[in-house]
């Protein structure tokens, strides 16, 4: 289960930011750390166990009927993944802390930061390759978020729009690319698949599964021609860039290479795809990096290309090869971390991240400027920094393998990392060397520790991993790699591998290079400023845009915001699939014996119908419609009886009740007439709409009353266990609190939701001057002058206790008995009702001691309770018990849980009810009604009269 | 008895229809309704008509299928919830924009407040 817990506890995390920022940023950002570091410390315990080799694996089943699952399982390339994701989140949750300003709201920021850490976990945990497809669409989705986390910002908007449009297109391919996959192999469990390479290798399938695959590893991992999103991705938040960019979002492209390395790689297709797209992302995405004058768009091109570098080394199909990729993850993540955070803190500081308006600030940060000399120099792969360790072993494999000719590969890969000194250099030089400026937009200075000790832990990582390999990163890089690989790792990584080796002079090359350029930068510039390029945002523009554009005038031509058109054709729709189904079917005459039809029933049909009919012909006068609808209604109570459903009957006559009062009062606010507006022939057009539905449904209910049930009916379940199993005698309500009791426990939850929405959309209405000005002026009839008539009130007093008494009377033999929760409920909202209606709204709410809110919250929260109250027994989710009991002088009674289920049903219906009426009566207080303060009062407009 | 239901329940979900065709929120929000009184009656239908057979155990001989009452018993608390969210909303949007149209394109030129 632990898995399982790691993977959820970031989502259930999420939770807590939104709440906790109400104690103070730093309690928010420490709810979102603690859980991270839970995180962490879980997934610490299961080191051992990984490195010693062994595979920890949690299988939950899902729809094994699907093949979907959520197994997780934990090998060294997760692990690897899980603490790089929760690692690095720990140090962005601290350095966001004190990197966001006051106005940004903190609490949407975690609360999006951890959805994405789950996201991302969830990826690098799963072992169920559906599983791993909802959590890579989620990483998709909450980056969205996070990128666009700036909503003012039209850069910030622009830029989670592209990002989202290009990694979730690539989604889309990955999707089908893994069906395929799991199609060949017959199961969609990775541990499954991963043993299946021989099958896979050689299915006709493995070339277009491989590119549907690659397409959506390529644009996660922003590899060419797709690399173009990253840059944009930029108006991100610094923590986010920092966490996206680094170590997690654009790594689940190489997370999800390496984790089908095993099955996918070593065949020549593998090689010139993947090997050819690293190698172009790499030396391109160096080259544009060195003429950028962002800090930003430096690291972001610089991880273009280090995530190309990665690419090629696992497109090489070696074993040498995947192992020098993997250790150079856990480098460019450290290095990379720490160069966002550091362009993060010069940009608070500065004001400014452009390289041209900066410079000397060597002396005026001098802690920023030992982080970045650090991290760069790795970056450009300078002895004995991380970064040289694993650039040296990527030159060494590059040497060694023929592309197109024996030496281009080790050519263009000296290119690359030429390239990447030279950027490397210049962002030291020109941002920080030299002397101090004069004219920085802000005086720059070193931030505090909150902001620095993050990028400098991870600089201290550098340091550690690049002077001691062997023993800081030597184990991970052991226990990823034979995970990718499938074959046991020892990697041996030294500083110095003799004068004999390629490696050595490719990088002298490379950093001689490097300085040179550096130094030819101006004219460079010039060149490259007058070289004409491709501008990748312009050109995704002329593709999404005329995209755009036909979904427009598609959805234009489907929906013209017509309401009425969108029912008929809804109906005509429906009612022409019917017909064709109806066709293909038999029409035999029922068989079901019928029962005799008795004069009660046809005077109560014959009233309904005749009231159902005359309300199309009477429906402008608004109240008679209102009426006529009531009769209806009413009368479906005495058919329930008639036909053996007493719980239906109450609750339909309850309900109706406080639907026709709620009609009443909303037509308070709303024309009491509908003028005559459509034509005759429109009329007649919509009634034959009508009459074909009414027709339609009227058949079906015939044909099906006719015949027996085509399936016996689940029901003698409930109805032999409803004594026994539940401990009622009432079969309705033990099936609504105790068999379906999930069910319910989902309804009474709607229905609170409902009244919540009632309430905030009247507030809402409350707070705009239009709609006050509107409820001001709103034409009042001519009332009578008691508002609250002596008769009404007195009456309405004596009712209260006995109303309310049969409400407790009905919820009690809800079990047994006709009743229940639900029609207590509502006898309860009735009693209140006629309070409000006898003594007006102002009287009534001053009396009233609970808050409609929180009887909706305890109602949820009862009926909660009442379901965890089973975990603790050891049972499923709401398991209800029950007992008799004899107390003397009482005769024995049963206690049972599901009576305190009932009761939070009860409260929830009650709040709802009584929420909704509440909301539309306030609205009345603004129409210039004198509130009453007094039970029966005369309106002092009328006292006059 | 069977052909009074099946009758009902059309007359019912051609009303409904019908309202639900108009061009006013009110008498939309009444085609619903009527419309929420045919499906319920529809879904009590699917457990077949039986007389003085109510689902209480130890009351008589054979008992009405309780599965669809209890569905429909949520069904008629969830429909009130639905019409009283539809009603604010139609409230509203009187409120705000001054007329009570359910069309866009349909709206009056000038504001009639």
């Amino acid at each position: 289960m632990s898995l399982a817990l790691i993977a959820a506890l970031p989502f259930l995390g999420a939770l807590l930011p939104g709440l906790a920022i109400r104690a103070g940023r730093n309690a928010c950002a420490a709810s979102a750390g603690s859980v991270t570091l839970l995180a962490l410390i879980l997934l610490a315990l299961k080191v051992p166990t990984v490195l010693a080799g062994g595979v920890v694996h949690t299988r939950v089943d899902w729809l094994p009927a699907l093949g979907l699952n959520a197994n997780f399982m934990l090998d060294g390339l997760g692990l690897l993944f899980a603490l790089m994701i929760l690692g690095i989140g720990l140090l962005i949750i601290l350095y966001a802390r004190f990197y966001l300003e006051t106005t940004d709201p903190m609490g949407q920021f975690y609360v999006f930061l951890m959805l994405f850490q789950g996201a991302m976990l969830g990826i690098v945990l799963s072992d169920n390759i559906l599983l791993l497809l909802i959590f890579w669409e989620l990483t998709s989705l909450s980056s969205f978020l996070l990128i666009g986390y700036w909503k003012h910002l039209p850069e910030g908007r622009q830029g989670a729009r592209m990002a989202l449009a290009v990694t979730g297109g690539g989604g889309l391919f990955l999707i089908a690319g893994l069906l395929i996959l799991g199609g060949i192999v017959g199961s969609y469990d990775l541990t499954m698949i991963l043993a299946q390479k021989d099958a896979i290798q050689a299915s006709d399938w493995y070339l277009p599964a491989l590119i549907l695959i690659l397409l959506g590893a390529f644009t996660k991992s922003a590899q060419f021609p797709f690399h173009f999103w990253l840059p944009h991705a930029m108006a991100a938040p610094t923590p986010v860039s920092a966490y996206l960019h680094s170590a997690t979002m654009v790594k689940a492209g190489i997370y999800l290479m390496a984790r089908l390395w095993p099955v996918l790689a070593g065949t020549p297709e593998w090689f010139w795809i993947v090997a050819t797209a690293g190698l172009v992302t790499m030396v391109l995405g160096a080259g544009i990096a060195f003429f950028k004058d962002d800090l930003k768009a430096v690291l972001a091109f610089s991880t273009v290309s280090h995530l190309g570098l990665i690419t090629m080394l696992l497109g090489f199909g070696t074993k040498a090869a995947a192992t020098v990729a993997v250790f150079h993850i856990i480098n460019h993540a450290t290095f990379k971390a720490a160069l966002f955070m550091s362009a993060g803190i010069v940009d608070h500081a500065a004001h400014t991240r452009d390289l041209s308006r900066l410079g000397g600030l060597r002396k005026l940060m001098p802690v920023t400027f030992g982080i970045v000399l650090l991290a760069s120099l790795s970056m450009a792969g300078i002895p004995p920094l991380n970064g040289f360790l694993s650039k040296e072993l990527m030159l060494e494999e590059a040497a060694h393998t023929t592309w197109i000719s024996p030496w281009a590969m080790g050519l263009l890969a000296t290119t690359g990392a030429l390239f990447s000194v030279a950027y490397s250099f210049r962002l030291l030089a020109h941002g920080f060397l030299g002397p101090p400026r004069t004219d920085y937009p802000a005086m720059p200075h070193d931030p505090g520790a909150g902001l620095w000790s993050a990028p400098a832990f991870l600089v201290l990582l550098v340091v550690l991993i690049g002077v001691f390999p062997m023993a800081t990163a030597a184990w991970l890089v052991d226990a990823a790699a034979g995970a990718v690989t499938g074959q046991p790792v020892a990697v041996e990584i030294h500083h110095w591998h003799g004068l004999g080796s390629a490696a050595l002079w490719m990088s002298l090359t490379a950093t001689g290079g490097g300085l040179l350029m550096l130094g030819a930068f101006p004219r460079l510039r010039a060149v490259w400023g007058a070289a004409p390029r491709p501008e990748a945002k312009r050109l995704f523009d002329g593709l999404i845009e005329p995209l755009a554009a036909a979904a427009r005038s598609l959805t234009g031509l489907v929906h013209n915001g017509s309401f009425n058109r969108a029912v008929a054709v809804a109906v005509l729709a429906i009612a022409g699939v019917s017909l064709w189904a109806f066709l293909g079917g038999s029409h035999a005459a029922g068989t079901r014996s019928l029962l005799p039809v008795d004069f009660t029933s046809l005077s109560v049909w014959g009233l309904m119908v005749a009231a159902a009919l005359a309300t199309p012909f009477l429906h402008r006068d608004r109240v008679v419609a209102l009426l006529l609808t009531g009769v209806v209604g009413l009368l479906i109570a005495p058919l329930f009886a008639v036909f053996s459903a007493p719980d239906l009957a109450l609750t339909q006559i309850s309900v109706e009740v406080v639907t026709i009062l709620l009609m009443l009062l909303a037509l308070h606010f709303l024309p009491r007439t509908t003028p005559a507006e459509s034509t005759f022939p429109r009329r007649l057009a919509d009634a034959g709409i009508a009459a074909i539905a009414g027709l339609g449904i009227g058949w079906l209910a015939w044909a099906m009353l006719t015949r027996q049930p085509a399936f016996a009916p689940i029901s003698h379940f409930h109805l032999a266990q409803s004594k026994p199993g539940a401990g009622g005698t009432n079969a309705v309500n033990t099936i609504i609190v105790d068999f379906r009791g999930y069910d319910t426990y989902g309804e009474i939850i709607v229905l609170g939701i409902a009244a919540l929405v009632i309430f905030a959309l009247s507030e809402t209405l409350l707070r705009s001057p239009a709609v006050t000005r509107r409820l001001a002026n709103l034409p009042r009839p001519r009332e009578d002058g008691d508002r609250h008539p002596m008769m009404l009130v007195v009456a309405t007093r004596f009712l209260l206790p006995m109303a309310l008494m049969v409400g407790v009377y009905v919820y009690l033999r809800g079990h047994n008995l006709p009743g229940g929760g639900f029609v207590a409920g509502l006898v309860f909202a009735i009693a209140y009702l006629m309070q409000y209606m006898a003594s007006g709204y102002e009287w009534s709410q001053a009396r009233q001691r609970h808050d409609h809110h929180v009887l909706i919250g305890w109602g949820v929260l009862i009926a909660s309770l009442c379901g965890v109250g089973a975990w603790v027994a050891g049972l499923p989710f709401l398991t209800s018990g029950f007992d008799y009991v004899h107390l003397w002088p009482l005769e024995e009674f049963e206690l049972a849980t599901a009576a305190i289920f009932d009761l939070g049903v009860f409260l929830c219906v009650l709040g709802a009810v009584l929420l909704a009426l509440a909301s539309l009566s306030r609205l009345a207080l603004r129409t210039g009604e004198a509130p009453n303060t007094r039970p029966f009062d005369i309106d002092p407009a009328m006292r006059d009269r | 008895m069977e052909a009074l239901l099946a009758s009902l329940i059309g007359v019912l979900t051609f009303t409904g229809v019908y309202l639900l065709l108009r061009q006013r929120t009110f008498p939309v929000i009444l085609g619903l309704t009527f419309l929420s009184y045919a499906v319920n009656l529809f879904l009590f239908a699917a457990g077949r008509l039986v007389v003085n057979a109510a689902p209480i155990i130890g009351r008589s001989q054979t008992y009405a299928d309780p599965l669809p009452q209890a569905l429909v018993l949520t069904a008629i608390v969830i429909s009130f919830g639905m019409t009283a969210v539809m009603m604010i909303l139609a409230v509203g949007g009187h409120l705000a924009s001054g007329h009570d149209r359910v069309n866009t394109g349909d709206e009056p030129t000038e504001d009639a407040g």
